[in-house]
């Protein structure tokens, strides 16, 4: 289980940057677009959470080093792919049971609303669309790095918590209230 | 039919009954959506008996329409219509933010309400699951505190009912403030804390049902449509003219503030005494340096971000938040109160917002009684001791929330301006229609016509029907640039226009057909259902009542006050002419197909098949 910096050195980390996302939703209907040939907000692999209006940020997997998602997974539905350190999902396998939900500091995965199979970002297979066109809008809130050695758990919170922070940063000691 | 969800909700809030109805293709065709089929339905159950029914009473409609174009077409809004209790029309009122793509994906095209609920309720939309919720502890919150309080209850709710799924997101949520709870007519259905379905009064629609919020999750995909191929390549289209359009992505509306002021002389200072101010301090730098917290903020799928969010962090009056404020706000709760800083806008904007007042009725109400004060008309005593001077901030601000709670002379304003002119000048015995700067009721846009300057017409705000609507003017040709047939186009198909600046004329007609694989083109807009609408919108306004009708040989005109010269800034001396204006009117009438009397002709009508239109206008023909 996991992945090796040492492997691929191709291999690459969405970055993001939560104060500049505008709320616009364009990773969610770019997500949806590419795996369903729809726009379908609720089965998008990225969500944008707006607990707080204005505090909107895209809540997606970070691909943790120690990978918690896999581990979890009692039937062995989860996996990494070698070469873009995503996560991998089974769909045939997954009985949709959540326990990867439950394994994720961040609570990110989330099961689809149709096929009810877990949902988590593949890096669609090294070419990210979300952070395409977050880039072609100049948001700059998700960018394309290489992997490196991020500390990619930083970015596992919970929407709360990153509601929270965010919140705080822009209206202060009001946040509380609005949680 | 492609591009629909299939079905809207109905719901009778008297004996908290639900159903679903589907309407004819045909309906769907002809009208598409939002304010359009909004016209036909309400026109269909009301007409004839219009007069009689009262906007705040439980026989009144209210909408929720989606179009279809929301959720592709980028800028996410929904239109919010009934019987208004400003002009007793109808008004077709759209606000931003999510609700119509969750509504959407939740398999409604549109809710329609009737009735009235015992006690105050909520609406909770799961997909298919419909809830009458109690909303004893919502009701009397301010807009901020309402957002936070549905939020945690219905994901708590999604929790338990759907559990092991996730962590479930926001639902989309419209909800009032305490203006609307107390049926004050410029109050507003807000969305998102600052967004605001403002003109036509509908907050006060949903307080006079008891209905608190509409809050709605829908985990289906949008609706089907016929290319998606196409659709996805258009979408890309008004993306990238969206992009190279730096000031509106950088500015909003916001940099109206100084340049409608400074630069077009329209904008409304001191209540409309003047509308020129040279404070090149209230640009929107001074913003952007001073209050701003977010400079890009968008509704879904938006690529203009045109809205912007200010919060004053130190300070008097710290702990205020709103957005840009954008340019219709700036003005209202700005020069049009004496008012030039930044800090006390976004304060005034945000109590505004709190209270779920719409900022443009309610600053105009707001710089009417500070007029009224400057003149000696209404004095201290008559405010229950507040001293209404202009750029007093905080004397507006206890005005406010007078108004809002319908407290002493508050109970008056909050019929809004023409309703509280008439009012206070049978007390004062005084004519102060003068001072209130309305069409049809509505305290018109921040865009005065005097200058000519400014996109406003000399008889935009004369013929529209919605009154001092900014967003739906009308001008001659009635096929030309500034036709209100287009705006209603916009509201119908339910599209945001502050993303379609780049696009063709025909672009939108092309996008339609892409999303339902129909063939309309903008002339067949124009002869169809934009032309039912305006027949039908024209007929609702002329009808009426019950408190106020209007008098198109009197009520077609400006207020008197942009007959009188600019008396101030570059543009000083101009003013409207009364010979153009009328002899504009007449020949919009000609064109609309109206008689002298401004009242659509029985042949318009039947040409138009809305024969029952026509027969409960034969009531005014008498």
């Amino acid at each position: 289980m996991g992945w090796n910096s040492e492997q691929d050195n191709n291999a690459i980390w969405i970055s993001r940057e939560f104060s500049k996302c505008s709320g616009c939703r364009k990773c969610e209907i770019a997500c949806s677009l590419q795996k369903e040939n729809k726009i379908w907000p609720e089965a998008s692999r990225v969500r944008v959470f707006m607990l707080v209006p204005g505090a909107e940020f895209p809540h997606l997997c970070t691909q943790c080093e120690d990978y918690p998602c896999v581990g979890a997974c009692p039937f062995k539905v989860l996996g990494v792919n070698k070469d873009t350190s995503a996560v991998t999902v089974d769909a045939e396998k997954c009985t949709g049971c959540g326990k990867c939900i439950d394994a994720c500091p961040g609570k990110i995965p989330h099961i689809h609303p149709k096929t009810k199979k877990i949902l988590i970002c593949d890096l669609c297979g090294g070419d990210p669309k979300c952070a395409k066109v977050c880039q072609e809008g100049g948001w700059n809130c998700l960018k394309v790095v290489k992997r490196g050695d991020h500390e990619f758990k930083l970015y596992s919170r919970t929407p709360e918590e990153t509601s929270k922070n965010l919140a705080t940063k822009m209206y202060g000691e009001r946040a509380e209230e609005f949680m | 039919m492609l591009g629909y969800a299939g079905k809207f909700l109905e719901i009778d809030l008297s004996n908290s009954s639900f159903k679903n109805t589907t309407l004819p293709d045909e309906w769907l065709k002809e009208y598409i959506g939002g304010r359009a089929l909004a016209a036909k339905i309400l026109s269909d159950r009301l007409v004839h008996k219009w007069e009689k029914v009262d906007p705040l009473g439980p026989e009144n409609l209210l909408f929720f329409m989606t179009g279809p174009f929301q959720g592709y077409f980028p800028g996410g809004r929904t239109c919010v219509t009934g019987k208004s209790p400003q002009s007793n029309g109808m008004v077709g009122s759209t606000v931003g933010g999510e609700f119509a793509v969750e509504l959407r994906c939740a398999g409604y095209d549109g809710i329609i309400v009737s009735g009235k609920a015992e006690k105050p309720v909520y609406l909770f939309i799961k997909d298919s699951d419909v809830e009458l919720r109690d909303a004893g502890k919502v009701w009397g919150k301010d807009c901020k505190q309402t957002d936070a309080l549905l939020n945690r209850e219905c994901r708590q709710l999604l929790d338990e009912r759907y559990p092991h799924v996730g962590v479930w997101k926001q639902p989309a949520k419209l909800y009032i403030g305490p203006s609307g709870e107390h049926k004050v007519r410029p109050s507003a259905v807000i969305a998102k804390w600052t967004h605001a379905a403002g003109y036509g009064g509908y907050g006060a629609v949903m307080g006079s049902k008891n209905l608190k919020a509409v809050a709605v999750k829908g985990t289906g995909p949008l609706p089907e449509v016929a290319g998606i191929e196409k659709v996805k390549q258009m979408i890309d289209d008004v993306c990238k003219g969206c992009y190279g359009n730096v000031m509106w992505r950088r500015y909003g509306t916001g940099g109206g503030g100084y340049s409608f002021g400074a630069d077009t002389s329209s904008e409304p200072v001191r209540n409309w005494q003047e509308e020129w101010h040279d404070q090149r301090s209230y640009g929107v730098d001074q913003f952007e340096n001073k209050v701003w917290v977010k400079s890009a903020w968008s509704d879904f799928g938006c690529p203009t971000n045109c809205l912007k969010i200010s919060c004053i962090r130190a300070g008097k009056y710290k702990g205020a938040i709103s957005d840009n404020p954008d340019y219709e706000l700036q003005a209202f709760l700005g020069p049009n109160l004496g008012l030039f800083t930044p800090e006390e806008n976004v304060y005034l904007s945000s109590l505004i917002e709190d209270l779920g007042m719409c900022g443009i009725q309610g600053g105009s109400v707001l710089g009417f009684a500070a007029e009224l004060y400057q003149r000696g008309i209404l004095t201290k005593k008559d405010l229950d001791g507040l001293e209404l001077k202009w750029g007093d901030a905080d004397a507006f601000a206890v005005l406010a929330k007078k108004i809002a709670n319908r407290e002493g002379i508050g109970d008056i304003l909050a019929e809004g301006v023409y309703r509280a002119a008439i009012k206070l000048g049978k007390i004062k015995n005084k004519d102060l229609l003068p001072f209130a700067i309305t069409g049809k009721g509505i305290s018109i846009g921040a865009h005065g016509i005097r200058s000519g300057m400014d996109f406003s017409r000399e008889i935009g705000y004369t013929c529209s029907v919605q009154g001092g609507d900014h967003t739906s003017m009308t001008d001659i040709p009635i096929d030309g640039w500034g036709s209100e047939i287009w705006t209603i186009f916009n509201d119908s198909a339910v599209m945001c226009i502050f993303t379609s600046f780049s696009l063709t004329p025909t672009f939108r007609y092309e996008f339609y057909n892409a999303l339902t694989g129909q063939t309309l083109t903008r002339k067949g807009w124009l002869n169809g259902g934009g032309m039912k609408t305006l027949e039908i919108q024209r007929a609702l306004l002329l009808l009426g009542g019950p408190d106020l009708t209007w008098n198109p040989n009197a009520d077609d005109d400006n207020p008197q006050r942009f007959y009188e010269p600019l008396p101030t800034g570059p543009c000083k001396g101009k003013a409207a002419n009364r010979a153009s204006v009328k002899e504009k009117v007449m020949q919009y009438y000609s064109q609309a197909g109206w008689d002298q009397n401004g009242v659509p002709t029985s042949e318009t009508l039947t040409k138009l098949k809305l024969e029952s239109v026509d027969e409960s206008l034969k009531r005014l023909r008498k």
